[in-house]
């Protein structure tokens, strides 16, 4: 689910509020979106590959609150790895063209 | 039948109107563009990002026009899906699935290359596929208005001419009057949380039966995909590598990713937990994995799991009719419902016809063509009507009664029906494995909870909206397990434990509908000489 909205990092476009599927976020009354309804969120990370300044964290569980720090994510690199690796962003190669992309087609049917 | 929606906020015309954003709808408003119409698309989410297609990875059923390789194509799932598909049908996908991929090249989707530098078009990354459509739809000027689920189809005498809904972020309420609808809205997933699912809550279903179209091949609606128990990442083909172990490490016999999830399931109605490793994979597989299915492994990541060398535990998910294959029935070669002027196409139409009871990546060739032909049959219909689409006195058809405000209470209400109709379609013993008993025990309930819901009062709100997605799903269990019910024997994904084999007398399809009275009746699947 998501769970963190990077005070620090957020630039207020409130790209996450019109991509989330399921309307999760709000804009709040500072510009930064606030996560408003988050038991409907399900876990489908677009928000986060939408935001422009990976200010955003989705947790890997899909049925409730992992309770992560902002702090410790920073620390391990994780904000903005799913972006990085779909390669969204500037000066990235999108995954789609990937040579594996192929590579993996042929060898394994799917 | 509810009255006439005319006090919207905010009021359009327009030629086609496409309710739902995913591949087939955003494939529906550009080929009713080209055609000449003016075109409105709805998404109750955000046309890009919703839907099961954008957060994942897919396989393309994209075979070259080579008469072998397409009879090839063809031959290796129509036993699996019961024999239920039509060959040309499966002609005509292939035949458009081919023209869209090439054209999505053409448009910018980057594509792999092989050895020759030639672009590989047997697979889309959802959210590089789905950006990419966004923009088309824009470019081929298609108003797009995003969290604008729809409450209501509208008509009149004639056949449907409309829709009316709510935008969820700014409360405001829309009505508008179209020639034709193209119902896109996705299958029924039942809130399942798999990826991306949440959304396809069978609305377009219930849509069509209000306006009196039929459903076909519901049974077809027991899809389960392997999934570790802490995430949403539904990605069963991956589970090819897996050995699957129980907690002390022995092994499950028999257990697998294809047959064997019976197997999986049977243990965990045991109350005895599965646990899965990837340690099938060869070494030099696994980089390819990885990059192949970025989402897969990022749940597995970011818990500090390997999947490839550490035992996780795993579940069953359900998909529904997301990757079965049951919804409305289309009567002819423009993916028309037996409403005129509504059309169906994707996952919210049935996909019998090109892969019979059973799905494997005909999903997304299935979405891409089908939208193509309703969004053409859609612009030829309305542009024939013209500007007498306008003038229409259209009603509301919702048959739950739609009002200003939402009861106070209802918001708990449609939360506890949204868990008494998981109770009846999550359950392994009695969707995956039915019996004439199980079913027949759901459905009292289920009948129960429909007429519960057919009462209330719904609000033109956002929580109103919720409140239709349940009893869209309600409706669609009912038509799921009405079907069940009345094929006796076990064919595609539907297995009937009462009825373990395949009857050669039922070689046919089942219609259904109906929403206070539910009712099956059989089709014929149509005679055709098969090329061997």
């Amino acid at each position: 689910m998501i769970e963190i909205v990077s005070q620090s990092r957020c630039v207020s476009c409130n790209q996450c509020v019109s991509v989330c599927p399921t309307n999760v976020f709000v804009r709040g009354e500072d510009g930064i979106p606030v996560i408003a309804r988050q038991d409907d969120c399900q876990t489908c990370f677009m928000c986060e590959l939408y935001c422009p300044v990976d200010a955003l964290y989705v947790s890997p569980d899909s049925e409730g609150v992992m309770g992560v720090a902002e702090e410790e994510l920073e620390r391990q690199g994780l904000l903005g790895g799913y972006r990085e690796k779909v390669g969204w962003g500037k000066g990235r190669v999108p995954v789609a063209k990937h040579q594996f992309m192929y590579q993996l087609s042929r060898r394994a049917g799917f | 039948m509810t009255n006439t929606a005319a006090r919207a906020s905010v009021e359009r015309i327009t030629d086609v109107l496409v309710i739902g954003g995913g591949p087939a709808g955003t494939w529906a408003a550009i080929s009713a563009a080209s055609k000449g119409a003016k075109v409105t698309l709805v998404d109750k989410g955000y046309c890009g990002s919703s839907g099961a297609t954008a957060p994942s990875g897919t396989g393309v059923w994209y075979v070259e026009p080579d008469r072998e390789k397409r009879e090839e194509a063809k031959a290796s799932r129509y036993a699996m899906g019961g024999q239920l598909a039509e060959h040309r049908w499966m002609d005509r996908v292939l035949d458009r699935t081919f023209e869209n991929m090439n054209k999505l090249g053409n448009l910018g989707y980057p594509f792999p290359v092989d050895e020759n530098g030639n672009p590989y078009k047997r697979g889309l990354q959802g959210p590089e596929y789905m950006r990419l459509m966004r923009k088309l739809v824009q470019r081929a000027g298609v108003k797009i208005l995003d969290h604008s689920p729809v409450l209501e189809l509208l008509a009149d005498e004639h056949g449907v001419g409309g829709a009316a809904g709510v935008n969820t972020q700014t409360g405001e309420t829309w009505e508008i009057r179209a020639g034709a609808v193209v119902i896109a809205t996705g299958g029924c997933a039942f809130l399942g949380r798999a990826l991306g699912c949440n959304v396809l809550t069978g609305d377009g279903y219930l849509f069509a039966a209000e306006a009196g179209a039929d459903l076909s091949g519901m049974e077809f609606s027991n899809a389960y995909a392997i999934c570790p128990t802490f995430s949403s990442v539904t990605k069963t083909a991956y589970y090819s590598y897996a050995s699957f172990y129980y907690e002390d490490g022995t092994v499950v016999e028999g257990a697998g990713s294809k047959k064997g999830r019976s197997v999986i399931a049977r243990n965990l109605l045991q109350g005895k937990q599965v646990y899965a490793r990837l340690d099938q994979a060869p070494e030099d597989l696994k980089p390819l994995l990885r990059v192949a299915q970025t989402n897969f492994f990022l749940p597995f990541d970011r818990r500090g799991i390997d999947p490839f060398k550490d035992l996780f535990p795993v579940t069953l998910r359900l998909e529904g009719t997301v990757r079965g294959t049951g919804g409305i029935r289309v009567i002819d070669d423009t993916c028309a419902t037996s409403a005129p002027g509504l059309y169906a196409a994707g996952d919210a139409a049935t996909r019998e016809l090109i892969c019979g009871g059973f799905t494997g990546s005909h999903n997304a060739a299935c979405a891409m063509s089908s939208g193509s032909f309703a969004g053409e049959g859609a612009a030829a219909y309305a542009l024939k009507l013209g500007e007498a689409a306008g003038s229409r006195e259209l009603r509301g058809l919702s048959s739950q009664s739609l009002r200003d405000r939402q009861e106070a209470g209802a918001a708990a209400r449609t939360d506890e029906y949204v868990r008494a109709v998981q109770d009846e379609v999550k359950p392994y013993d009695r969707n995956l494995f039915r019996t004439e008993k199980g079913l027949g025990d759901s459905l009292v309930r289920l009948d129960d909870l429909w007429r519960r819901q057919r009462e209330a009062g719904v609000g033109r709100t956002a929580e109103g909206v919720k409140a239709r997605e349940t009893a869209a799903m309600t409706a669609t269990a009912r038509w799921m397990y009405h079907s069940a019910l009345a094929r006796t024997e076990t064919r595609g994904m539907h297995k009937r434990e009462d009825f373990p084999t395949g009857d050669a007398g039922q070689h046919h399809r089942l219609i259904s509908g109906g929403l206070d009275q539910v009712w099956v009746k059989k089709e014929e699947v149509a005679k055709e000489r098969v090329s061997v």
